[in-house]
């Protein structure tokens, strides 16, 4: 069992509790720049992706773990992004590192655009609008020919920066692991803020959070700015590595996605955002190593990935709410405490009145 | 020509409004927003295609459906929705989304991933009223949903069964209490709602396709029922042919592309000027 004094205010919001926790977190990023040497390219590339659906974790987390706005359209963002960045780069001629951070925020100035209306709306509503706006830029990709080609997509090339080229997998790899862990803890530290602490006072209780002084209007607007500002620059990312972009890329499946991730990894914490990238990036990999152990007309069917992935979300939600962080935490706890861990720690209680489940 | 395009609108917007129903059902009783209520309605009709393979008549393979999709309903309430009952409604929602990719890929393994069509017993004759020609197939779906929504009508204000569920919708705890079996209630909306997208889908077959995707198109229902009002039955019907008419007219006199999205051009801008819809009430929220 851990012993935790405390001793001032600041501690409860520090960014990690114990000092031997940056030492793990230390090795952690030590043996990710190893991981080009260690593994063929194939695991890079999976990582490249990994890393990229980490970004927008982070962001639907901001939005929807930490300020319990449900968005059912940040396929929108992402696609934002990715045009943003293909366009400069490739139509204008803008270099990749001025294109990545316009991605970043032409998604968050669009984030803001779907912000403001959302601010009337709770819960569902606000996710069926959000889902009506991923339709509505889904159909302008595809309209807009002059900037996006319309259905045909637009080709891209991979960054340079000056002698150094980020054309092979590998270099690619440290280019978004660099961007992951700046933006982990630039989210780390905005959670810290004041502001991070309003957003979740605003998830907690809207009315609660206004009576404090805190307003909603603008809190709002910020989580989706900085959540749609996550996803844009994940956009710009996976444009520049995929080489290849099309209106398909940024569906509503692509939006759910999204959502399934934060679930299964764990709702309002970032590390739930990295387990659930991981996972969902994982998990085709994990369905077709399992196929040579499934029976013949299992293994064959071509909507195999699909059906799990559906049946992983609601098993997820029907047994473990909290997702994978949740669970590790629940291991973590039973030893920290180790003779006196109590069942009911992490029980949620049960609300049967409408307007309390809104 | 106009008047021509408003009556298929309209009966395509019968079809949004049986769509709708069923999330209306759905939500009035339980607070849920089932978002695999399209893939129901898909799987509605492919019941039906199989009856009609194996060489049953329309109205015993229509009954046919109707018993397996209530069947399925109360399983799906029994099994998925039940635990889950006070929790979270972003919970509950993400559990629709994932039931709807789980059918919708099971249907896939199922029935295949071709585009099917059967007409059943619903010849397509064109009835002239007038100028104008209309096929019966739409006169036939236009009748079936004034019907179904009239009966359903009748049967939330009128029957006790109904204004239970409508207590249920309330306040589970206080419903509880006053007697009613929440449970069973439950189960039986799921059931009715379940039945209720079967006939959307036996009836949208005759004018679209058959697919395993169809479940797509009950999200276009989303428009319609937020702009009745979530929560009202004649709010889903006059939603749904709202949206169904002006998606009509949009293909004709506006620009390539807004036919797709117009009705999420119209659910934003209902949802930025009047959130509760054309009937629906403004509730109050409890700290």
């Amino acid at each position: 069992m851990r012993f935790v004094k405390r001793l001032s205010y600041m501690q409860d919001i520090l960014l990690f509790n114990y000092p031997s926790t940056m030492v793990w977190y230390l090795v952690l990023v030590a043996a990710l720049l190893m991981v080009p040497l260690c593994f063929g390219q194939y695991w890079v590339s999976l990582m490249v992706f990994m890393g990229i659906y980490v970004i927008v974790a982070l962001g639907m987390n901001l939005l929807t773990g930490y300020t319990g706005q449900v968005s059912l359209g940040h396929a929108a963002f992402f696609a934002a992004g990715a045009y943003t960045s293909a366009v400069l780069t490739q139509k204008l001629g803008v270099s990749f590192w001025l294109a990545l951070p316009a991605a970043g925020v032409v998604g968050a100035l669009l984030g803001v655009i779907v912000g403001l209306p959302a601010l009337r709306l709770k819960g569902l509503y606000l996710a069926i609008a959000t889902m009506g706006f991923g339709f509505i830029v889904e159909e302008v990709i595809v309209q807009w020919d002059g900037a996006t080609n319309g259905v045909n997509g637009l080709l891209v090339t991979r960054p340079h920066l000056g002698p150094v080229s980020f054309e092979s997998d590998e270099s690619y790899y440290y280019l978004v692991l660099v961007t992951v862990v700046i933006l982990i803890i630039a989210l780390k530290n905005i959670l810290r803020t004041p502001t991070g602490r309003a957003f979740i006072a605003v998830r907690d209780s809207e009315v609660a959070a206004e009576s404090m002084g805190i307003r909603l209007s603008v809190y709002k607007t910020a989580a989706f700015c900085i959540s749609a500002f996550y996803t844009g620059i994940a956009g710009s990312l996976y444009t520049h590595f995929m080489l290849f972009i099309g209106p398909e890329n940024f569906d509503f499946m692509v939006s759910i996605s999204f959502l399934v991730m934060i679930l299964v990894g764990g709702l309002g914490s970032v590390h739930g955002a990295v387990f659930g990238a991981v996972f969902i990036t994982l998990l085709p990999e994990l369905i077709s190593l399992s196929k040579d152990f499934l029976p013949e007309f299992i293994a064959g069917q071509a909507g195999l990935q699909a059906a799990v992935y559906g049946l992983i979300l609601i098993l997820f939600i029907l047994f473990e709410p909290l997702g994978l962080y949740g669970r590790w935490l629940k291991v973590k706890h039973y030893f920290e405490q180790f003779p006196f861990y109590k069942k009911g720690t992490f029980k949620r209680v049960r609300k049967f009145h409408r307007t309390e489940q809104q | 020509m106009l008047l021509q395009q408003i009556v298929n609108g309209c009966a395509m917007g019968c079809i949004y409004g049986l769509v709708a129903l069923g999330f209306v059902l759905i939500y009035k009783a339980t607070e849920i927003i089932n978002f695999a209520q399209g893939d129901l309605m898909m799987v509605g009709a492919f019941v039906v295609f199989t009856c009609l393979n194996l060489n049953i008549p329309f109205i015993p393979a229509f009954l046919i459906s109707l018993l397996f999709m209530a069947f399925m309903g109360i399983v799906i309430d029994r099994l998925v929705l039940r635990p889950l009952v006070g929790e979270p409604a972003f919970a509950i929602v993400m559990v629709t989304i994932g039931l709807g990719i789980f059918i919708r890929s099971i249907s896939g393994m199922v029935w295949g991933y071709d585009t099917f069509q059967f007409s059943g017993g619903l010849a397509d004759v064109p009835v002239r009223i007038g100028s104008v020609a209309l096929s019966s197939v739409n006169l036939w779906i236009m009748g079936v949903t004034v019907l179904l929504v009239v009966g359903l009508y009748l049967f939330f204000g009128r029957t006790k069964m109904g204004i239970s569920m409508e207590a249920a919708s309330q306040n589970q705890l206080a419903a509880y209490l006053m007697g009613i079996g929440v449970k069973g209630v439950f189960s039986k909306i799921w059931a009715i709602s379940a039945m209720v997208a079967a006939v959307a889908g036996i009836f949208l077959t005759p004018i679209q396709f058959l697919n395993y995707n169809m479940g797509f198109v009950g999200l276009k229902a989303f428009p319609a029922a937020v702009l009745g009002g979530f929560g009202s039955v004649p709010g889903a019907m006059v939603g749904g042919i709202i949206i169904g008419i002006s998606e009509a007219l949009a293909g004709i006199y506006l620009p390539d592309g807004f036919k797709d999205v117009f009705a999420w051009i119209i659910l934003i801008v209902v949802l930025m000027i009047r959130p509760e819809g054309i009937f629906g009430i403004q509730e109050r929220k409890r700290v």
